[in-house]
């Protein structure tokens, strides 16, 4: 198990370093400078935007700034965003407790969704329970997030003018007030991307317990005379949810990610919205920040996975 | 001459329809000696170049005004004035930091940090235009107490003319030199016979950043700065708490150096989203008081403006959204280089053809089907401020009259129906960038060259790449490689003097300055050439004016530019606020002049 640990931490920084190189070439060889609104702009003479343009380094050479970049990164040092001249780390950090409160609320919604529908309507498949909500699932993963969003802010924020449709990270408010105007920003979007994921798990959670439903020890545990809620919770749950928990352990690295469609639509200030606006301003730093932790993240939740399975699985050993 | 005639002739020196010079002349014929009449026009406030559409501010104690919330679509992302790179970093620094003048929407100056404007009436300009004095306004405090001085002033010089600070105003300080007369007073020099003085300390380059917080941090550690993200300006309002890219905190400064300002006890900027949301925010749901900007076209505005919570505000600016025919050919490649300036357009230096493609441009549908409020159509290439406005062009759609003028050129049409004459068909690569409006824009002129005969491939570039300075990019405006394109030219300046570079040809844009100069048309005259040296050295206002509606009646009569809408500043309020807007500088540019009524 060890050794197996070892081996795939091994695997682990060659991936992360191919990642970054084609991510920094990927970035350098992209047209655009973070400068776009200084071209027209006849008040600004050109060599003072080539001047800003190298006091960023952006004339140097690729591999040059590659390194750079490594070697400061390897030091801890994520560098100074273009646009803001603020330390790279402090815009993530600031960031994050939004896009973790949101996109977990989100995951975990749906969690409560597919959990309890799926397994229902597997255990009785066919019926009409199991055609609602097996419709209601592909219409729910059918809709793009950006739709729906939309939807709702038209329904909720306009016609019926109950919610507001952009999202303040700070409230100055205490106590009740403080939470429960936290909870009114953040029900239209938690709600998008909850339905969204949930439909999608739903599904999922359905095919696994029908898979385990047909089993012999299901029907070993039936004819042993056992309660059916028995059976379900101890033979057959318990069993179809290995593959569940892994899909959720992989989808972790998205609640670290944000939701870039969302985020923007709601104006939530979370890392995907960091992540496409430093993208629309050519922001290299903070895009090979973010895009970087993000791939550690998603390595890492890969090798949890692969553990967790192996630990709710004895079937499968490491070697 | 009753009261009421010399009064509507003091009005029009003030809108600067008319020069004072002639007003004095005037007032001579009947009897009134020249200073005297200068007098006049000093007491009735047309006696500098001061403004005067600044309405009343009618609160006499600061405060009480609640909480004001505004909305950009862009976010701010740094709030130091000399690194602010775009629109929305200055306007966020503007609520923070202030400038010496800022700009009205009339396009005349209101003083802020100055005591006064200076002007040759007040000994603040040199009558040999080489200097340009500026008196302090006493009694300013730093948000943290601390004195403002002439010191503040002169640091500001040496802090953006640093080149390792690198600047985005650098432009305006390094070619001036800047003396300390007394502790309220600076003396701006100029190299040569400056008729254009009011650009350092001035607007968006002007704002001031305190010598003692940012004294340590100048070149290239000017980024280390921790009052980059955390302001101490002189303003209104000062500084709560800043998560760039999303929201910025504001409070009232109870030590406002301007009697009964601010009214708003707090102020929060949330940025990001889109423009139509904004719009949205502002004008039907009534989230927001003030929402920036909002490049929305003018149909979907009023449609939101009907529900009656919010009015969009329209200001004159001086940006022209126009065609470049390429003076230049894109075809052929000498040096490495295609549009070089050695090169001729292989069409376009036919002038029958450039004046039949202006006559193929549909102005009135373009303003009425596409940007409706949101800019005025124009012959023009310089429109505003109207003292400079010529009106000597007019321009009309007329197919017929474009066909019979290639016709008579012998640009005959071809069995496919496309005009060619001794080999050259007259196709033309017409790029500009991706955005909803300019893309329609294209489908009408492709239209209308159609039915003249010409055919219009049309090609769109992302914005960030169309308007990059990369020089290994071939899809750059600047290297314009392509027969004609389309985009806005801003003026950020009440003053055309900086504007009107980019037709002069020690401009071009050439790989040797890797495509940095800014005549990017490559049209090139050499009378433009020598107006446009008069004009830098004309100290009459009214004889500078004159030379510079020569110079835009040469470049449009060239045809080589089609102008098309002169832009307004579009931004929405609610119906409550009361705010004074300006084109010509950051729309906070008065913030503490702003309140709400019940």
């Amino acid at each position: 198990m060890t050794q197996y640990l070892i081996r795939r931490l091994m695997i682990a920084i060659p991936s992360l370093l191919g990642i970054s190189v084609i991510l920094f070439t990927i970035l350098a060889l992209a047209p655009g400078d973070p400068f776009e609104e200084l071209a027209t702009n006849p008040a600004i003479p050109p060599d003072v935007r080539a001047n800003l343009r190298a006091s960023l380094g952006l004339d140097d050479p690729i591999h040059q700034r590659y390194f750079a970049w490594l070697f400061a990164m390897l030091r801890g040092e994520w560098g100074y965003s273009f646009v803001s001249r603020a330390p790279v780390g402090d815009l993530i950090l600031q960031r994050l407790p939004t896009t973790l409160v949101v996109i977990g609320a989100s995951q975990i919604l749906a969690l409560c969704i597919a959990l309890p529908v799926g397994i229902y309507a597997a255990t009785r498949p066919y019926s009409i329970f199991d055609q609602i909500a097996n419709t209601l699932a592909f219409v729910g993963f059918s809709l793009p997030t950006f739709f729906t969003g939309l939807l709702f802010i038209l329904l909720f924020s306009i016609w019926l003018d109950w919610l507001p449709f952009i999202y303040r990270a700070n409230i100055d408010a205490t106590g009740w007030r403080w939470w429960w105007e936290h909870l009114r920003q953040s029900i239209m979007p938690v709600m998008v991307l909850g339905l969204f994921q949930g439909a999608a798990w739903t599904r999922f959670v359905r095919s696994a317990v029908l898979d385990v439903i047909r089993l012999d020890h299901v029907t070993t545990a039936r004819s042993k005379g056992l309660p059916e809620g028995r059976v379900i919770r101890r033979h057959i749950v318990r069993n179809a949810l290995i593959p569940v928990v892994t899909l959720v352990a992989l989808q972790m690295p998205i609640v670290f990610g944000g939701a870039i469609v969302t985020e923007q639509i709601f104006r939530i200030p979370g890392i995907g919205s960091l992540l496409i606006s430093s993208i629309l301003a050519n922001d290299t730093p903070v895009i090979m920040a973010v895009t970087f932790v993000f791939a550690i993240l998603v390595i890492t939740f890969n090798l949890i996975a692969d553990i967790l399975y192996g630990w709710l699985d004895p079937r499968i050993s490491y070697r | 001459m009753h009261a009421d005639d010399l009064r509507g002739l003091i009005g029009r020196v003030k809108r600067g329809d008319m020069s004072r010079r002639a007003f004095v002349r005037r007032m001579a014929a009947l009897g009134i000696t020249a200073p005297m009449a200068t007098q006049i026009l000093a007491v009735s406030g047309a006696g500098s170049a001061q403004a005067q559409g600044i309405p009343e501010y009618p609160h006499s104690t600061p405060g009480g005004g609640g909480h004001l919330r505004m909305l950009y679509w862009q976010a701010q992302t740094l709030l130091n004035p000399h690194f602010a790179v775009g629109t929305t970093n200055q306007e966020a620094a503007r609520v923070f930091y202030e400038p010496l003048a800022g700009w009205a929407a009339d396009g005349t100056l209101h003083p802020i940090l100055a005591a006064e404007i200076p002007s040759l009436d007040n000994g603040g300009l040199a009558a040999d235009g080489r200097s340009v004095t500026w008196r302090l306004k006493r009694g300013v405090k730093w948000h943290d107490g601390q004195d403002f001085t002439a010191d503040d002033v002169v640091f500001n010089w040496e802090y953006g003319r640093n080149p390792a600070t690198a600047a985005v105003t650098a432009g305006s300080y390094r070619d001036v030199h800047v003396r300390k007369l007394d502790d309220h007073t600076v003396r701006v020099e100029f190299e040569r016979p400056t008729p254009f003085w009011a650009d350092a300390f001035v607007a968006t380059r002007g704002m001031m950043i305190p010598k003692h917080i940012f004294g340590d941090y100048v070149g290239a550690a000017s980024r280390d700065a921790p009052a980059n993200l955390r302001p101490v300006g002189t303003s209104a309002y000062r500084f709560v708490g800043f998560t760039p890219g999303d929201l910025l905190q504001a409070e009232r400064n109870p030590n406002y150096h301007l009697e009964g300002r601010p009214f708003f006890d707090t102020l929060e900027i949330k940025g990001g989203g889109d423009a139509v949301s904004s719009a949205r925010a502002v004008l039907q749901t009534g989230d927001v008081d003030y929402g920036w900007s909002l490049r929305v076209d003018d149909e979907t505005l009023r449609r939101l403006e009907a529900a009656g919570r919010g009015r969009v505000d329209f200001q004159p600016t001086g940006g022209i959204e126009h065609i470049q025919l390429n003076s230049t050919d894109p075809g052929t490649e000498v040096d490495g280089e295609r549009s070089h300036h050695s090169t001729q357009h292989p069409a376009f230096r036919d002038p029958a053809v450039r004046e039949a493609m202006g006559y193929l441009v549909d102005r009135d549908s373009i303003q009425r089907f596409i940007y409706g409020r949101g800019g005025e159509a124009t012959p023009n290439f310089l429109n505003n401020p109207p003292r400079f406005r010529s009106g000597n062009i007019t321009r009309e759609f007329n197919v017929e009259r474009a066909n019979a003028i290639l016709d008579a050129a012998g640009w005959a049409r071809g069995r496919d129906g496309i005009r060619a004459k001794d080999g050259v068909r007259l196709r033309f690569l017409f790029q500009t960038s991706v955005s909803a409006p300019r893309q329609r824009v294209q489908q009408i002129i492709r239209q209308a060259c159609q039915r003249a005969g010409i055919e219009v491939e049309l090609k769109t570039v992302t914005a960030s790449v169309f308007f990059s300075s990369d020089v290994g990019n071939p899809d750059t405006y600047t290297k314009f490689y392509a027969d004609m394109q389309m985009y806005n030219t801003t003026m950020p300046q009440a003053d055309p003097q900086l504007f009107m570079n980019q037709f002069t040809s020690w401009e071009l844009a050439t790989r040797e300055n890797s495509w940095q100069g800014r005549n990017i048309t490559r049209w090139r005259n050499e009378e433009y050439d020598r107006l446009f040296r008069e004009s830098e050295a004309e100290l009459d206002p009214v004889a500078r004016a004159a030379l510079f509606i020569r110079m835009n009646d040469l470049v449009v009569n060239s045809h080589h530019v089609l102008p098309l809408m002169n832009m307004r500043s579009v931004n929405g309020s609610a119906n409550n606020l009361r705010n004074v807007l300006t084109g010509w500088d950051n729309t906070l540019w008065l913030l503490r002049d702003w309140y709400r009524v019940s």
